[in-house]
């Protein structure tokens, strides 16, 4: 027997061993990714035949694309067969009080000015009976349900709203998208689904819900709004808080589908895990995010705030397809030590008079890289399309780097387009100007660096922007002198 | 498989040409590793990020499968095509890449030296084996390797130290397609000594109807302290081919200016990588596109900031009428060790077509802090308001139109230091806007 069909062999007798292809019993797939561990998956959450032939599909083009090589970033290379696609929840270990947790991770809540229940909730604490977070997740559901409002997980949308998960899963991010997209295409576990019907104006932000009821959404996550005709959602996605996550390789991706005259305003606080200050760990993360303008009208507004990860891939696009619509990003983008980021947007003028406004502020420190990439794209048949790009950089030290990478084609004449970009540092005149008033030069750094910011803070809902602003200072810490 | 089949196409073409090159000189080593280099990687295709807009590797293999040389029998008169008005020159002519001593000028400039490439290559000049490829040392562009393997003759020019040549020296490049088509590929070297002034314009034509297809590679080496300007001028036809490279290498306190021209041509892709690798160097780059028709522009500039102090500036404008399309690529790259660099880059562009189309990319790419660097980039249409403005006073639609068009390009025009050229090129661009309405 050559060598090849003993491997053969083994492989699909220790398949029969544990029987796990048509037997569910087991909470874990084994190590590594083939066609079994997709219908493993599958069969796991109970999916009907069509998302399981939808999620295969994904699987074999993934099989045929090659991982991109294009981005400014270098990590070791991840192996995929030596992930573990789909486990049950873990149970965290329960501690009885606050006293327990990681005392740095403590100091970081306190700088941030977390309340003491949510400190409770994000480090596993047992919560007090009196603040009952489900009750307070039902009340939400409620009031929601009400208007016609679909909140809920993925798994639950495909069982109970299965005509509009088939309708719009994977119409804006086809299975074959990317590398990255059709991998989560086949294996995601679970993820959030949001509809919003016709002319309804969602009364609340679909964050608070999010962050008391689905913490923990895992490694390959899948997000599916839908904005009905003239309607209205806010979507706040991540918190500020330090994530802890064993999971290396993280690859998301959202939908969006926005229909005549809806608006759709989708807020990211990404603070993953960066690794250590060698460089040593931390999370990769590979995302796909991207709207469709498909009605006349409507808008997508993405605003991110990224300053976690060692090595993040992201670029929130928006595909302005009805007259009218518009498209905009807000980015800020802070890395330090080692971190790499490659961050920017898409966005791809089809319909006549859309909009587009793409604002970028890269800050980075210590050994970081940080690049903008992005796309502004004028069809032939965009009449009147109109985009501004800005996107600045900031650089802390002399070992980091800035970059940026910005594509532009235009195929229409009456396309207005502009782009700027600048780099610098931080003026040693403000920073004397600082100090010289007695506000020490760490705090002088993190007040300008807010105030570069602000363009794209000011975006950000209420609760999360004093947050966010809190984060940045935190991000840079230790970053002068 | 397929991509090796493509490759072979291209690579077939030229191994006569190549193999019927003198292997006895010693430049030929150059050849050889070029050649053997280019073997390996083969031509650039779409798939390649520096030519995702120009397939110009298509374009060779349909065309120019045979890379003849051409041969030519040119009148002194088409020269006179070339004639700048009022511009007083030192002429050196090539046709066909080969330089043609009947049509050039005889003699030197004063504190100028200059030899043709196939003499100093037959004499094994020692000035141009050291200097060869220096400037271009970190360039592994598949169309640089196809110039150096098939290098025979161009312009050798060595300014001498604290010379300060008033007289341009004018370089003609005519590719006689007339009889059959030819693809043509000089190589230049010049190097400007210590506290040298000098001035070159390059000027590119082709003759008859067939299809040209010209490669050139000019290196251009400045030496501490040195002035040297370097205008390039493309009026070919348009259903020429033309990849122009410019690798520049200055050294401290130098100031080079390029100055690019691009009025027609069915494909035209300048590269211009600039190594300021000196403190204090001073680099400017300005560039036009006036295009019409089925014509296709690259610009390809890239300026690398090694050493502390040093400042670039950049200028592209371009406007694109008929089905003319528009590349532009800005790098900038700013080392760790090039603190306190100044560097600016702007690209804009006007479409006047629906069916004309830009793609452009300016990049920065920076390591030190200490740096003020910043690009803009538009592209658009005239201003409506500015157009209302000309026409209540009077002016025609057309009028105003090419009025403000000119206005546009005037920005470029502007920083042209020789006075004749300028009156030139105005002349040539106003032609062109007022033709167009």
């Amino acid at each position: 027997m050559s060598k090849d069909d003993q491997i053969l062999e083994e492989f699909t007798s220790k398949e029969y061993e544990h029987g796990w292809s048509t037997d569910i019993e087991s909470d874990q797939a084994p190590k590594g990714l083939s066609e079994d561990t997709v219908r493993f998956i599958s069969a796991k959450k109970e999916e009907p035949e069509w998302l399981l032939e939808w999620r295969l599909s994904a699987f074999r083009k993934w099989q045929k694309m090659k991982e991109p090589k294009w981005p400014n970033v270098t990590y070791p290379a991840v192996d995929y067969q030596d992930i573990i696609y789909y486990s049950a929840p873990k149970q965290k270990k329960q501690l009885d009080s606050l006293d327990e947790v990681d005392p740095e991770l403590r100091e970081t809540f306190e700088k941030l000015g977390i309340s003491l229940e949510e400190q409770k909730r994000l480090t596993g604490v047992a919560v007090d009976a009196v603040i009952d977070s489900v009750s307070v997740a039902t009340t939400f559901k409620d009031k929601l349900a009400e208007l016609g409002v679909i909140f809920c997980s993925f798994s639950e949308a495909v069982k109970e709203h299965p005509e509009l998960v088939k309708k719009y899963l994977g119409s804006v991010v086809p299975v074959g998208d990317n590398y990255f997209a059709a991998l989560n295409s086949a294996v995601f576990s679970d993820g959030s689904f949001c509809y919003i019907p016709k002319g309804v104006r969602c009364p609340m932000e679909l964050s608070t819900y999010f962050r008391i009821n689905a913490a923990n959404t895992g490694q390959f996550e899948r997000t599916l709004i839908i904005a009905d005709d003239a309607s209205y959602v806010s979507y706040l996605e991540g918190c500020t808080a330090p994530q802890r996550d064993e999971n290396q390789l993280h690859a998301a991706v959202v939908e969006i589908y926005a229909a005549k005259d809806a608006e759709v305003k989708y807020s990211t606080v990404q603070n993953w895990y960066p690794g250590d200050k060698n460089g040593k760990g931390g999370i990769y993360n590979f995302v796909t995010k991207r709207g469709i303008c498909a009605g006349d009208n409507s808008k997508i507004s993405w605003t991110q705030v990224e300053t976690g990860s060692a090595v993040t891939w992201k670029y929130p696009s928006c595909i302005l397809k009805g007259d009218n619509s518009t498209g905009e990003f807000y980015s800020v983008a802070v890395t330090n030590n080692y971190q790499q980021a490659d961050t920017g947007t898409k966005m791809i003028h089809i319909g006549k008079n859309t909009k587009s406004r793409i604002v970028s502020k890269g800050v980075s420190a210590g050994h970081s890289q940080n690049s903008y990439r992005g796309q502004v794209q004028v069809m032939k048949r965009a009449e009147g399309a109109r985009n501004f790009s800005q996107c600045d950089s900031l650089l802390m030290g002399n070992q980091c780097g800035a970059h940026t990478f910005p594509y532009i084609d235009i195929e229409n004449s009456t396309a207005q387009v502009e782009h700027e970009a600048t780099t610098s540092k931080i003026g040693e005149d403000q920073i004397f100007y600082c100090t010289q008033r007695g506000i020490d030069e760490e705090s002088a750094v993190a007040l300008i660096v807010n105030g570069y910011c602000k363009e794209v803070l000011n975006q950000l809902p209420m609760e999360f922007a004093v947050e966010a602003q809190k984060l940045l200072a935190l991000t840079l810490e230790g970053s002068v002198g | 498989m397929s991509e090796v089949a493509e490759r072979n196409i291209v690579l077939a073409g030229f191994n006569d040409r190549f193999e019927n090159l003198d292997d006895s000189v010693s430049f030929h080593t150059h050849r050889r590793d070029a050649y053997d280099s280019l073997c390996e990687t083969g031509l650039p295709h779409i798939k390649n990020e520096e030519y995702k807009y120009t397939n110009i590797t298509k374009v060779l293999e349909s065309k120019f499968s045979t890379l003849d040389k051409g041969n030519s029998d040119i009148e002194p008169a088409v020269l006179e095509k070339m004639t700048i008005d009022g511009l007083d020159v030192h002429k050196l002519v090539f046709v066909n890449g080969i330089f043609s001593s009947e049509l050039s000028d005889n003699g030197m400039p004063e504190g100028v030296k200059i030899i043709n490439v196939a003499q100093a290559v037959a004499d094994d000049n020692e000035r141009f084996l050291t200097n060869f490829g220096k400037a271009s040392a970190t360039n592994d562009d598949a169309f640089l390797k196809l110039n150096t393997a098939l290098s025979e003759d161009g312009a050798f020019i060595e300014v001498e130290k604290n010379a300060i040549v008033s007289k341009p020296i004018a370089l003609f490049f005519i590719n006689d397609a007339s009889k059959q088509s030819l693809y043509s590929s000089a190589r230049n070297l010049i190097i400007a000594g210590e506290n040298s002034q000098s001035t070159f314009l390059q000027y590119y034509m082709t003759e008859g109807n067939e299809h040209s297809f010209t490669n050139v590679i000019t290196e251009v080496i400045v030496g501490e302290n040195a002035h040297t300007n370097l205008y390039k001028l493309k009026n070919n036809k348009n259903s020429a081919y033309h990849i122009g490279t410019t690798q520049v290498h200055q050294s401290k306190s130098s100031v080079f200016s390029s100055y690019t021209f691009t009025l027609s041509g069915a494909i035209v892709r300048n590269n211009l990588n600039v190594a300021s690798d000196g403190e204090g160097c001073e680099t400017h780059m300005f560039g036009l596109y006036v295009l019409d028709g089925n014509t296709h522009v690259d610009n390809h500039t890239a300026v690398d900031h090694i050493k502390p102090n040093s400042y670039s500036n950049e200028l592209y404008k371009g406007i694109l009428d008929d089905n003319a399309k528009g590349v532009f690529n800005g790098k900038v790259f700013v080392r760790q060790e090039a603190q306190k660099t100044n560097a600016f880059q702007s690209n804009k562009n006007i479409l006047l077509s629906d069916t004309s189309v830009i793609n452009t990319k300016p990049q920065l790419e920076i390591w030190a802090d200490d740096v003020k660097c910043s690009h803009g980039c538009t592209t658009g249409q005239l201003d409506e308001d500015a157009l209302f403005y000309l026409r209540a006073r009077g002016l025609s639609k057309d009028s105003a139109r090419s009025l403000l068009l000119y206005a546009f390009a005037i920005e470029v025009l502007e920083n042209v230091k020789i006075e004749p050229l300028k009156v030139y090129l105005e002349s040539i661009i106003s032609e062109r806007l007022h033709k167009d309405f």
